[in-house]
């Protein structure tokens, strides 16, 4: 595996991840479509993911957990926006209830994930798209408290990924 | 999901990031999320962007004590959230930006952590495979 690079952009609040598998596109969308494969790298192994639900087609969605070292659950759902078979996917991620259904008024992290073959490896680009992309501060100056504490409740889980 | 969970749940994760505008001493993060983990922190802290406001007029949004208020202002500012300006016999709060701008860039990196470390992981997956 090579981490070719990362490129931020904190005005868009984007981050792209590109790195490069010794593997075909087959086998790496597989890590995506799989679920018993997804969730053995989806979360740390002191949060391990467990996927309960994981419709991957267009419009389909997936249901997720992560327990962490305590037994606390931290679940989330994704909306699988586009699936275009093995070469790209869309999907929202977000926040869900003790139940695993979405919380209301959430804003997910929207990523796209595209795979192309470089020089007989599988190069797989993630864009994440942050939510309240026009900046962090505008929201506060607004005074879009709740905006807020989305946005913060993303840390929130950023750092329970850690 | 909590803020406790989320401090608990990091601690070996956060000492490798590295962070580009803010200078973070040890645990001033911990100051960060502590300090916007509370509801009414956050409400001050959206007030007093801009033109700020002073703590007396803070304090009569809210339905507690003055002294609780200025306790609220106390830990936002030891986060580095706002600075305290006196202008009479007021103390006007502002809010720092770049503070939170920080905090942006502290998702950023934490985020790239996540991937570089979910890359590792989908590494050896394949390599099983292959």
């Amino acid at each position: 595996m090579t981490v070719t690079g990362t490129t931020r952009n904190t005005e868009e609040l984007t981050l792209t991840f590109v790195t490069e598998f010794d593997a075909t596109i087959e086998q790496v969308w597989g890590v995506w479509a799989d679920p018993r494969k997804l969730e053995r790298w989806w979360g740390p192994p002191t949060w391990p993911a467990t996927f309960v639900r994981h419709e991957f087609v267009p419009t389909g969605s997936a249901r997720y957990y992560m327990t962490g070292p305590d037994g606390t659950k931290a679940h989330g759902w994704w909306t699988i926006t586009t699936i275009e078979a093995p070469y790209r996917l869309e999907y929202d991620d977000g926040f869900a209830d003790d139940n695993g259904e979405p919380l209301a008024g959430d804003v997910p992290v929207h990523a796209v994930v595209t795979l192309d073959e470089v020089g007989g490896k599988t190069r797989m680009t993630v864009v994440n798209h942050f939510p309240d992309a026009d900046t962090f501060d505008r929201l506060i100056k607004m005074g879009m408290q709740e905006g807020m504490g989305l946005a913060l409740g993303q840390i929130d889980r950023v750092l329970s990924n850690l | 999901m909590g803020w406790g969970n989320a401090v608990k749940g990091c601690d070996h994760g956060r000492s490798r990031l590295t962070y580009n505008h803010m200078v973070v001493g040890e645990g001033s993060e911990d100051r960060v999320f502590h300090a916007l983990a509370d509801a009414t922190r956050r409400d001050i802290l959206a007030r007093v962007f801009g033109a700020g406001m002073s703590v007396s007029a803070l304090a009569r949004l809210y339905p507690m004590s003055f002294a609780a208020v200025q306790k609220h202002v106390a830990v936002l500012e030891q986060a580095g959230l706002v600075t305290k300006e006196r202008r009479g016999r007021e103390q006007i709060v502002h809010g720092v930006p770049d503070t939170l701008r920080g905090t942006v860039d502290g998702l950023m990196n934490a985020y790239e952590q996540i991937w570089r470390q979910r890359a590792g992981r989908i590494a050896r997956i394949l390599e099983e495979q292959s």
